[in-house]
């Protein structure tokens, strides 16, 4: 079993149910092990009593799967996707605020604009970007407005699903 | 309409429950002004890590779940290492644990803990009960989770005003819970896929884990093994589940295994696993673990499956009713060459110790209380050495008689699993193997065998060290002695005690006399048989303490991270 350790960052999906202490449960089980969730999204699904759970965790492929099966046991957690195996979807939303002067608005706006970005709000020294899409693409972005003095992030974690 | 403290008593009766273990607190004086007049017995424990013991004990030796209830704060932190013990070894406990009210959960409130959170990573699962209208369901779901799959221990924390809250819910049926649906009947494909790689196989060899105890498989598991004529080797949970004296039988794997077992498990083409997970301590090195195998695992558990070797055939689900429909399908065989090689090894190297030892091994005792009691008892143990040899001198021929802690390895389980195994089994001897380091983490709980008069027999091996501690020492420390030294007079340097003490400290037999137990203290080899036949026709709680050679060592033995073919052997 040793032979299989590519280390690679994985998108676990799991339904479970809408009740307090199963979020801990599950982000214990995967703190526990030394392994950081780099990214996490919770939200109820179109039954109220079941909530959607989207992580994102760099490891090792034994582990995850380990992971993924101690998971599965909860007797809380109704079920577990390791979509990384398959193909699927992925979007995250952020919002960025950067320092805007007036020599660089317009630069900035073109930027986000390439990117299908929104600017959402405006002051007089800074604006703040919308940006939805795929991870990467996001990551793209992110990458090109460093330049810029950015004041503030806030990213909503990956959400994902599954093609079929 | 019935108050919240009504409702979790009557639940607990509902589920079948007549023995409780406990100790009650602020938080839990609505439960116990119920307990006053339900028809369950129940034990006074005097640590709430005996009770989570001994509700331990009482389902390992039973099958049937055992139950406990202590306060909130220190009373359920106090119950953590029980809760821990149980899930690692997959036993059947429901522990009801009162909590602060409801409104000053999360200020600091007198004697608040967060249970839950304490608890979420060493129980099955958890539940804080927000409405005394859940409770019905909660205890019968509670029971049913701790019972079914891959059993464990379920908390239960139950804030004081919800104890008091009136409600007129009730909860009748099975539980449902759609995020629990464990799998029962093996898939056919597998087992057929399975049959086959038996009836193919040359050198097979079945290693029997906690899975047979728990799904009452010994019978059929013994049928197939002399079926098919494959030699069974038992982990330290899975001890009794094949008996010892069956010339198959080849005795515990791992670390502390026979040599027949480990060359084996090294040698063999097909290893079965029957509901053994495979633990670090069995498999030695994971690399090399049956190098030639083709290995098939029969586990109630999927996360089990794959989790530390590689398995070729995984069959999920009940080891009873898979081996049921394995059975037919298996060819009778001879399996002469085979046989002759395991026997061989049998006979080369079987678990042995210096009979000419002039002073009394804690072998030669386990020898005499297999002797005395005809093997017809249930013996339970500490951890350390004694804990091996009791695996090693006491040969089991039935399920449910050797309770160990063998997951967490747990000092000062072996008296209150004792105290609970005799509560569910009164018409059984009960002995309690355990060492002079063990015993003082619990000895407390002897209280309880004499007020509800359970005649368990306690034999500590004292040895003067934390043994298995100074064995590692002296093996893989360069014999650097540290703090292991019990007995005042191994002291030495820093650890020396000035004015030293006369006599023994502590006085054991003075211990288990305040207690209101007999003690005996025997030194010579000669005393151990008839005390051990004294203490059992005393009909009350006994200890009794075996003065023992101080520095011997458990062998054979794989050092750790060594491969099971590196096995060191003591004196020949
Ligand atoms: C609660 C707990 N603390 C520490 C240990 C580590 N430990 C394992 S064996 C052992 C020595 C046990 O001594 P004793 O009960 O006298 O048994 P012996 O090995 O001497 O037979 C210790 C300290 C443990 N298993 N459990
Ligand atoms: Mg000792």
């Amino acid at each position: 079993m040793s032979n299989n350790t590519s280390i690679r960052r994985h998108t676990i999906t799991a339904l479970v149910d809408n009740e307090p202490g199963v979020l801990a449960r599950v982000v214990g089980l995967i703190s526990g092990r030394g392994y950081n969730i780099e990214s996490l999204n919770v939200g109820p699904t179109q039954d109220p009593t079941i909530s959607r759970m989207t992580m994102q965790v760099p490891g090792d492929d034994r582990v995850l799967e380990q992971v993924t099966k101690q998971l599965n046991r909860q007797v809380d957690v109704i079920s577990v996707t390791d979509l990384t195996r398959e193909s699927f979807l992925n979007r995250e939303c952020i919002l960025v605020k950067i320092a805007a002067t007036r020599k660089n608005r317009s630069e900035i706006i073109e930027l986000a604009d390439v990117f299908g970005g929104k600017v959402v709000s405006a002051q007089n020294d800074s604006m703040v970007i919308q940006l939805v899409g795929e991870q990467q693409h996001v990551a793209d972005f992110m990458e090109l407005v460093k330049p810029f003095r950015i004041l503030d992030v806030s990213r909503s974690g990956v959400i994902a699903m599954g093609k079929e | 309409m019935r108050s919240g403290a009504k409702c979790t008593i009557d639940a607990l009766k509902d589920a079948g429950v007549k023995t409780l273990f406990g100790l009650p607190g602020g938080t839990v004086l609505d439960l116990f002004d119920e307990l006053a007049r339900a028809p369950l017995e129940f034990f006074l424990v005097r640590h709430e890590q005996g009770a989570t013991h001994m509700a331990d004990g009482y389902a390992r030796a039973t099958g049937k779940p055992g139950c406990c209830i202590v306060t909130s704060g220190p009373g359920a932190t106090n119950a953590v290492t029980g809760l821990a013990t149980a899930n690692m070894d997959g036993i059947p406990v429901v522990c009801i644990a009162g909590q602060v009210p409801s409104h000053m959960i999360g200020n600091d409130a007198f004697q608040e803990a967060d249970t839950v959170g304490i608890t979420r990573a060493v129980t099955k699962h958890n539940y804080l009960v927000k409405n005394a209208d859940d409770l019905p369901r909660i205890i019968a779901e509670a029971f049913e989770i701790a019972t079914t799959g891959r059993p464990g221990p379920v908390l239960v924390d139950i804030p004081k005003d919800v104890q008091r809250q009136m409600t007129s819910a009730t909860f009748s049926g099975k539980p449902e819970r759609r995020g629990y649906k464990p799998v029962y009947e093996g898939n056919s494909k597998q087992i057929a896929k399975l049959a086959a790689a038996i009836n193919a196989s040359r050198k097979p060899v079945i290693l029997a884990g906690a899975g047979v105890i728990a799904a009452s498989a010994s019978a059929e598991l013994t049928t197939l093994a002399r079926k098919a004529k494959i030699p069974v080797t038992t982990t330290l949970l899975g001890l009794g589940g094949f008996p010892d004296t069956d010339p198959l039988a080849l005795r515990m794997p791992g670390m502390h295994g026979s040599v027949a077992a480990n060359r084996a498990i090294s040698n063999c083409d097909l290893l079965i696993s029957v509901g053994a997970r495979f633990d670090d301590r069995v498999t030695g090195k994971v690399s090399e673990f049956a190098p030639n195998a083709m290995i098939a695992h029969i586990d109630i558990d999927p996360s089990a499956i794959a989790k530390s070797v590689r398995v070729d055939i995984p069959v999920i689900g009940h080891a009873k009713s898979i081996l049921k429909e394995l059975i037919p399908q298996i060819v009778t065989q001879a399996r002469k060459e085979w046989l002759t090689q395991v026997h061989d090894w049998q006979k080369e190297a079987p678990f042995t110790y210096d009979a000419k030892e002039p002073r009394i091994l804690a072998q030669y005792a386990i020898e005499q209380i297999y002797e005395v009691t005809k093997g017809d008892a249930i013996i339970t143990t500490d951890v350390g050495q004694h804990q091996m040899w009791a695996a090693h001198f006491f040969k089991y021929t039935q399920p449910r008689s050797f309770i160990s802690s063998g997951g967490l390895g747990t000092m000062g389980f072996g008296l209150p699993a004792a105290i609970g195994a005799k509560a569910g089994c009164r018409d059984r001897n009960v002995i309690a193997i355990s060492g002079d380091g063990s015993i003082q983490m619990n000895f407390q709980e002897l209280v309880v065998a004499v007020e509800h008069d359970l005649p368990i027999v306690v034999v500590i091996m004292n040895n003067g060290y934390l043994g298995m501690v100074r064995q590692w020492q002296e093996m893989f420390y360069k014999k650097e002695y540290s703090a292991v030294r019990l007995d005042q007079n191994l002291r030495a340097r820093n650890e020396k005690i000035q004015n030293k003490p006369p006599g023994y400290l502590p006085d054991f037999v003075k211990m288990a006399e305040a207690h209101g137990a007999a003690g005996l203290r025997v030194t010579e080899k000669r005393e151990v048989a008839p005390a051990l036949r004294k203490a059992l026709a005393m009909k009350r709680p006994v200890v009794i303490e075996c003065i023992t050679k101080p520095d011997d060592n458990v062998y054979p033995m794989v050092p750790p991270g060594a491969s099971l073919s590196e096995m060191v052997q003591g004196l020949a």
